[in-house]
């Protein structure tokens, strides 16, 4: 029994710990949540144990014929006026602390970093807003932020509402469709954090994923200037006539891939693909074996997701995988 | 008297419970064997199959044909499968099919309500539209979509410009609904004979 016991607690505290928990915090808004909740069950379990205790006694005692009826009328009436006060104080204090707790993890100043998040079945496209002399860029499923900053994230939805959850920076919020709803994502110290569409959204909700990189603020410029520019030619044979393949197929009509002839939007942007941590959002890591596996066969890997199974010649797979490799 | 009479009551009261417990039951039976038997959604098509999509036969001037066997013996699943009319909606904005066509009833191009089919409506009339393009605009989609997209959109233009009603229906619009939906067949509703001697190639009605 206590053998069992003891099993299904780490069981269960094994989900609390690893990049996806809110019991291991990293950013300012989950700190303060994880504050929250420890507080709520320290209190809450301190109060039921009380009562817990109380009801034995009572239990134990047994009934008693009362000596002084006025007397204990008088004792009655005090514990029930401090019992009830002790409520309303805790439950005061309780709602109090989540309010302040809500105004922390806020939306921040308009002048924050704004990452646009639209989530789609069943991957998440984001917009990194240019400035007059820097032009914006996409990616998907992958988010950068510098560590220390507030950032703003604007959250759409282009078909069903999904919800954006990376437990260790932040709370949930909804994507919903025809509406932007913001939320303040900051991290702490570098990273990668994973987060997970916390709405189900159909077939493939399950591989919904979503990795935030959060890295020293030098590292996120590096970053996203590197995004900002259109692929290059590549220079391995291979990844070139997968590029005319990729161009040639039905591939182009999906996605974009700047630089290039390639400007279909209903797709993943896959300008810098190869730079990604993950494919297919979050599905597997990115290497070339991944990415032929993905591209020859998507409906066995994610069925129902909305990439077609295009028929292409084994050099054409492999060209194109090298291809995508080569788009750091 | 009495006795006899509230004796008579319940008799007659006492199956009622035993009834309804049994058409409740019956009803939660039904619900579940018909949620059971929802229509299987084909995600993967085998490639050879795939390949035989693309094997139909015109007629020489290009207008109607014959789908390939394999697809009689899949049981036509882009006409009657709602998951690939679904699938067949979403490419028809993908594509931006509504650029020319609209809402089906057409702008710069033809439309699919109006009950006139230029090429007929068949399947593989549709299909061939699609892949190869057609004169006075229409452009091919042979690069830019496999040939199992091509079905399902050729389904789903079928399904709103067909003369009867069909039982599968694609999803709902998102968006505001701008002519009546799918599964009523807009193009009974929206039928237009036109005028006399529109469309003499084609015979007094479509």
């Amino acid at each position: 029994m206590r053998v069992a016991s003891a099993l299904l607690i780490s069981a269960v505290a094994s989900g609390c710990s690893g990049n996806q928990s809110a019991l291991d915090p990293h950013g300012a808004p989950a700190i303060h949540m994880e504050h929250l909740i420890i507080g709520i069950v320290a209190i809450c379990t301190v109060i039921w144990v009380v009562v817990m205790v109380m009801l034995g006694v009572a239990l134990l005692r047994g009934p008693r014929a009362a000596a002084d009826t006025a007397k204990s009328e008088a004792w009655l009436a005090m514990t029930v006026v401090a019992a009830v006060a002790a409520t309303v104080i805790i439950i005061a204090g309780l709602t109090i602390a989540s309010f302040y707790t809500t105004r922390d993890i806020g939306v921040p100043k308009s002048d924050a970093l704004t990452i646009t998040v639209r989530g789609q079945q069943w991957w998440w496209q984001v917009f990194y807003a240019g400035a007059d002399a820097t032009p914006g860029f996409q990616t998907a499923n992958e988010i950068h932020i510098p560590i220390g900053t507030d950032v703003h994230l604007r959250l759409e939805s282009a078909d069903v509402i999904h919800s954006f959850w990376v437990p260790s920076l932040a709370g949930k919020q909804d994507l919903v469709p025809g509406r932007s709803n913001s939320m303040l994502l900051r991290a702490e110290k570098p990273g990668v954090y994973r987060g997970q569409c916390a709405e189900f959204c159909g077939l493939q909700h399950s591989h919904m994923a979503i990795m935030v990189v959060a890295e020293a603020p030098a590292d996120y410029d590096r970053w996203a200037a590197s995004q900002r520019g259109d692929a290059t030619m590549p220079a391995d044979p291979d990844a070139a006539a997968g590029r005319g393949a990729f161009l040639a197929k039905p591939c182009a009509a999906c996605h974009t891939i700047r630089g290039t002839a390639a400007n279909g939007t209903t797709g993943p942007d896959l300008t810098h693909i190869g730079s990604r941590l993950t494919i297919a959002a979050g599905l597997a890591e990115t290497t070339r074996g991944s990415l032929a596996a993905w591209i020859a066969d998507p409906q066995t890997l994610k069925p129902g997701n909305n990439m077609p199974m295009v028929p292409l010649t084994s050099a054409e797979l492999q060209n194109i995988s090298a291809y995508m490799e080569s788009l750091k | 008297m009495g006795a006899q009479n509230r004796l008579t009551e319940r008799t007659i009261a006492n199956p009622a419970p035993a009834f309804v417990a049994g058409a409740l039951l019956l009803l939660i039976g039904v619900g579940a064997l018909l949620g059971w038997l929802r229509q299987p959604r084909e995600l993967r098509l085998d490639p050879p199959a795939v390949a035989d999509l693309d094997q139909f036969r015109r007629m020489p001037n290009g207008i109607s044909g014959t789908p390939p066997e394999s697809y009689f013996a899949l049981g036509k699943p882009y006409e009657t499968d709602a998951y690939n009319l679904s699938q067949g909606k979403r490419l028809y904005t993908w594509f931006d099919c509504a650029t020319c066509h609209g809402d089906g009833r057409g702008g710069a191009g033809p439309s699919f309500l109006d009950g006139w089919w230029l090429y007929g409506p068949e399947m593989v009339s549709i299909v061939a539209s699609i892949r190869d393009g057609r004169p006075h605009g229409m452009p091919a989609f042979r690069s830019r979509m496999t040939i199992e997209q091509i079905w399902q959109l050729a389904g789903y233009v079928q399904t709103i410009g067909s003369y009867t009603p069909k039982i599968a229906a694609p999803s709902r619009n998102d968006n505001e609904h701008t002519r009546p939906a799918e599964n009523r067949g807009p193009a009974i509703i929206l039928f237009d004979e036109g005028p006399l001697g529109a469309h003499p190639d084609q015979g007094p009605s479509p």
